[in-house]
This record gives structure tokens, sequence and C-alpha cells, in this order.
């Protein structure tokens, strides 16, 4: 069997001044191109959970192994680089600099990291056809719809070919027609380049089109009530 | 480095009308500062250097600062005068090179009236190597002839030709007894110098002689100023500088006649170092400004932050590392410093190129033109740093919250 993308075992994160670990977590393995859709209501700490896996945020106890990297021992730039290095991110809306074109915007990652973008043309291309963003590369992403932007998120978000990627209802503002045929997309992108994909939200409409389905209640131990 | 240069830059583009604004009122008050700075030098420069090339300044026996006063600023008087013989044994003195004689005391409507000879006008210089220079006419050295100053040609009206009526025994206000039997006809205008010369009127010491020897007849009285082939003081340069402390003890020791003789540079610094305060409360007011200036830039970065935390957000899920959004913060609030200070100091440079004959001949200062930063780089560099120093505010605060908060957008 091969490893785990995703290790955790008896985690905690308790926000800086926070009485109780808004993030406690006993265990959870999710294997390499798995999709999975964990959902929750808003503000149960579904986003902290992914700022967690990311290394944005350092957990205070417990294990935490993303793409074979043990988190917990990594100092907080070595987290920024391991992010920078294996993570793609979208939220739910205003992904973009707003005062960057759609291709700075989408090449972004690789400048900040120092890599050569050449390393990246063919699959850029790629993703910028399956996308449908050919003609809008040099366009403002200020004149871009909600669903164009999110679009370009997905480009910029698989470019580096990360070993997953972290997905903030991405969706939500999306209309339900558009919300099926860009999470297909964005799975079938992702399955190019072997990306595992957490996908968090509130909303479970979109259930049946994940591998594996996770209530964030069952997830985190201290919000469900359950054990201490 | 250079994706944060640029995207610094963008940022900043993007935000035209705040950014802009900022480095309006930050290069204007640099604006402010340099240009105090320059009014300041040039009062200086006009007060200590308004006589130059002059080694000594002799007169009878008196204080120095009274002498220097009284000949180079036409304030105070003078008790005694000293006699034309005394003033040839210096003039042909060995180590002399040239003289100047003065004889001081009389006036026309607020303004002096110097009375000396040609060699005022071929040997005084202000400001280092500047000499004196007609702009119409020329310098009057007959009898009755009268060349006049710039600012009294501007106050009072006075072109070539102009009868002119001198006052007897005073300088400061319109005299009770006028010599108004001899007229004095203005042939020449000087250029303006930006020096008491502007505000003098000049005649030859034959002329004056004239004058007083009638109004004597007329009145038989005491006067405090210069007659019977007397001089009031009188200017001297040496061949050789190296000599000047053994010719002022010489002159010092004169057995004939007490007189006095001054280093008018060294006096006349003292002088200034008296008026400093003027100079203080100047950079002080300056130092304000930007102050003000600065606090304001940090104050508009700081509010545009809360516009920019989805900005930072994004660059912190990209990878981007708390001290990397940290830099950009100070990297924008230098790029505003820089751009400020290269525009207050081009702003400077092109006012004062504009108003400079204007200043000179409504003040009688010499702003010095041109991109001279000299004595500048002082004030500019710690702009500069400031600036550069001011961005750390905002960036302690994204730094913090990008550590303790993670991407949440509060």
């Amino acid at each position: 069997m091969a490893d785990n993308t995703i290790e955790i075992k008896n985690l905690e994160f308790t926000y800086s001044g926070g009485l109780s670990p808004a993030l406690s977590i006993s265990e959870l393995k999710v294997l390499p191109g798995q999709k999975v859709f964990i959902y929750g209501p808003s503000g149960s700490g579904k986003t902290t959970l992914l700022e967690v896996l990311s290394g944005v945020l350092e957990p205070q106890k417990g294990f935490l192994k993303v793409a074979g990297v043990d988190l917990l021992g990594l100092s907080n730039s070595q987290r920024d680089q391991f992010r920078a290095q294996n993570i793609g991110y979208v939220f739910q809306t205003f992904n973009l600099l707003p005062y960057l074109t759609v291709i700075e915007n989408i090449e972004l990652p690789i400048h900040l990291t120092g890599k050569t973008i050449k390393n990246f043309q063919g699959w850029q291309k790629r993703l910028i056809e399956r996308l449908g963003l050919v003609d809008l590369i040099d366009r403002s992403v200020q004149n871009l719809s909600v669903g164009q932007q999110q679009r370009v998120a997905v480009a910029r978000a698989l470019l580096g070919k990360p070993a997953i990627l972290l997905a903030d209802e991405p969706t939500s503002s999306l209309d339900s027609e558009n919300r099926e045929s860009f999470l297909q997309l964005l799975f079938e992108l992702a399955k190019e380049v072997g990306t595992t994909v957490i996908f968090v939200s509130h909303d479970r409409s979109l259930e049946p089109l994940f591998d594996r389905c996770i209530p964030f209640s069952e997830l985190n131990r201290d919000l469900s009530g359950v054990v201490k | 480095m250079k994706t944060f240069l640029s995207l610094a830059f963008k940022s900043l583009a993007h935000r035209k009308q705040t950014v802009g604004l900022t480095v309006l009122s930050l290069s204007l008050s640099l604006f402010l500062i340099l240009s105090v700075e320059k009014v300041r030098l040039a009062t200086e420069k006009g007060f200590t250097q308004t006589i130059s090339q002059t080694d000594l300044i002799v007169g009878a026996r008196t204080g120095p600062t009274n002498l220097i006063l009284a000949t180079v600023f036409n304030r105070g008087t003078f008790a005694n005068n000293i006699k034309e013989s005394t003033f040839d044994h210096w003039k042909n003195h060995p180590s002399v090179e040239w003289t100047i004689p003065l004889s001081l005391g009389d006036g026309h409507r607020g303004f002096r009236v110097v009375g000396t000879s040609e060699d005022f006008f071929r040997h005084y210089h202000y400001q280092g190597q500047l000499g004196l220079e007609m702009m119409e006419g020329a310098w009057g050295t007959g009898l009755l002839e009268v060349t006049i100053g710039s600012e009294v040609a501007r106050t009072l009206g006075y072109r070539l030709g102009q009868k002119v009526i001198i006052d007897h025994g005073v300088t400061r206000d319109v005299g009770m007894l006028h010599h108004d039997d001899h007229p004095f006809k203005v042939v020449g205008l000087l250029r303006p110098t930006g020096t008491i010369i502007d505000q003098s009127l000049f005649v030859s010491l034959e002329s004056l002689e004239t004058l007083h020897e009638e109004s004597k007849e007329e009145e038989e009285g005491d006067h405090h100023h210069a007659h019977d082939h007397e001089l009031t003081a009188f200017f001297l340069k040496l061949k050789n500088r190296i000599d000047v402390l053994n010719l002022q003890r010489e002159i010092n020791n004169f057995k004939t006649e007490p007189l006095s003789a001054v280093i008018p540079s060294v006096v006349v610094n003292e002088l200034w170092q008296t008026l400093s305060y003027v100079e203080k409360a100047l950079r002080l007011l300056g130092f304000c400004i930007l102050g003000v200036s600065l606090l304001s830039m940090v104050s508009i970065l700081m509010a545009t932050l809360n516009e920019r935390r989805r900005e930072m957000a994004i660059l912190r899920a990209l990878g981007g590392s708390p001290f990397q959004l940290a830099s950009l913060l100070v990297l924008e609030s230098s790029l505003i410093t820089f751009l400020s200070l290269a525009l207050g100091l081009l702003l400077q440079i092109l006012i004062i190129f504009v108003a400079q004959d204007w200043v000179k001949e409504k003040y009688g200062l010499f702003l010095e033109s041109g991109g001279s930063i000299g004595s500048d780089w002082m004030s500019l560099l710690g702009v500069a740093v400031l600036g550069c120093m001011m961005g750390f505010v905002p960036a302690w605060k994204v730094y913090r919250t990008a550590l303790k908060d993670g991407l949440s957008v509060k």
C-alpha cells in the first residue's frame, strides 16, 4: 500500500489567546490521489484544518505528516517553503491579486519560489486550454466573471503540480450548473498530475462526486463534544 | 526580489489615488525642507559674505563689532575720524596691495551715502569672487556725480540723470539739513548684489568735501563725520595674506593716531553666530513639516492595510512567508519615499530656477540653483532612511497577523 499523503494523529491546534483547541483530531489518513469531501457548518474550523495542513498555522501537539513531510518538525520558514512546493490553495472568492493580469496571477507562485517558468510551460498551456482561459490571459482579473476567476485560481493552484490541492468552498459562489462542471474539470486536471484533493464545504449537494466523505464533526472531537 | 519589486510597483500603481496623494504630500514637505535650507544658506551667505577679499578694515579706535557694523552693515555711528595722512601712510605700506577709503555719515532719504574713490568699484568684492558691475552708466568720479545701488534705484525710482540732494550728517532718516545748493546727478546704476551695496549711494571724496566745506561755513557746528581731509575708515588688502596678523598688530600700535584694525571675515562670522537662533528656528520648522508628512504616510499605509488583507492572505497561501509580506510593505514605503524624494528635489530645482531672479530682486537673496545636493544630502538621506523605516510599522502588523491568525480575513 502506498504511503498516505496526509497522516494525522492526536493533533491539537489552539489559536494564541484561545482557551480551548480550535482543532483536535485523533486520526485522519488520506491516500494519494484521493478526492476527499469534508463537510460541516460554517465557522466549525474547516478552514483552520486547511491552514494547519498547508503549514500556515503550526499545531501545538500531535503528529502531522503531509506529502511525506513531518510538519511539526519544521520551522516557520520551512513550512512556508513546504507550502510553496506541495500545496495548491483555492479560496471561496477573491483568489486573485487585482493588480495583476490573468497570466501574471497564474505564474505568481512559480515566481515567488524563484523557479523558472520554462519547466512548467507545457503543463501551463494545457491548464489554460482546459480551463478555457486562452483568450483571457492578458486581461486584468478585475474584468473577469466569478466563474472565470475561480478557474484562474485553479490554474494557479495546479501549475506547480502540488501533492495536495486544498479547496475552501471554491464553488459556493458559482451557480449549481457551473458548480458540477467546474468540479469535474478540477478533478480531471488534478488526476493528470496525481494531486490529492481536499475539499471543504457546508453544502453536501456535491458529495456524490467525491471518493470519500467525512463529516467535520466526527473529525474534530472538541466541537462535536464527544471525547476529550 | 525582482518579483517583489514588480509586485510592489504594480500594487502601488493599482492604488494610484491614495499613493499619489501620499507622494504629493511627502514631496511637498521635502520641497519645503530643501527650500528652507536654501533660504537659510542664502541668508547666511548674503550676510557673512557681504564683504570678501578685504583683509582688514581700519578705523579710529573702537570695538571690532562697531567698526564692522558701521562700515559694512551701515549700523551704529563713529565717534572719530582718521586723518588723510594716516590713510596715505598705510596705503603706501609695502605689504598693502590696495585700499578703499570710506567717508560715511551722510544719507539720502534713508539710504547711506558713501564717499569713496574709484577703488571701491575696482576692488570691492562680495561672496568670494563677485565684484561690482554697472547696470547702466558708469561709476561717477567727477564732482557732484553719484552712483546708486539697485535698491535705491528701485525704491526711489531713480534713473540716470536724476538730481539727488544729499542729507547732511544723517543716514537713517530724512536729515534736518539738506545740501540743497548742490544737487548730485545720477551717472551710474549698479547691478543688484544682495548686499548693503544695493542700499547705498556712492560719491567721490572730493564731492563730499566740497559739500561739507560749505555747510561748515553755514552752521559752524560739530559734525561726527568726515571733513577737513578726514576719512571714516578704509578697507585694505594685503599682497600676502600671511602678513595679516602682523599688519593688524602694527596698525593697532600706530603711534600717530589711535586706530583699530579688524579682520572682517572673523567678526562677521561671529555676528552671524549671534543670529544663529534664526537658523535653528528655520531648521526646526523644516523638521516639523517632515515629521507630519511621514506620520501621514504611515497612517495612509495602515489604513490601506485593512483593504489589503485579502492580498496578504493570497500571497501567504502561495507560500509567501510573513517576512516576505513584511518586506513587501517596507519596499512599498521605500518606493513611495524615493519617488517623493525625486519629485521634491525636482520641484525645488525647478522652482528655484524659475523664482531665482524674482527672489534676488525682491529680497536680495541669492538662491543657488542647479542640482547641487551638497549640504542637502544629510536631509535627503535622513528622509530616505526615515521613510523606509516608516514601512516597518505596517510591516510589523502584517507579520504578527500572518503568524497568529493564518489566512482568515478578519
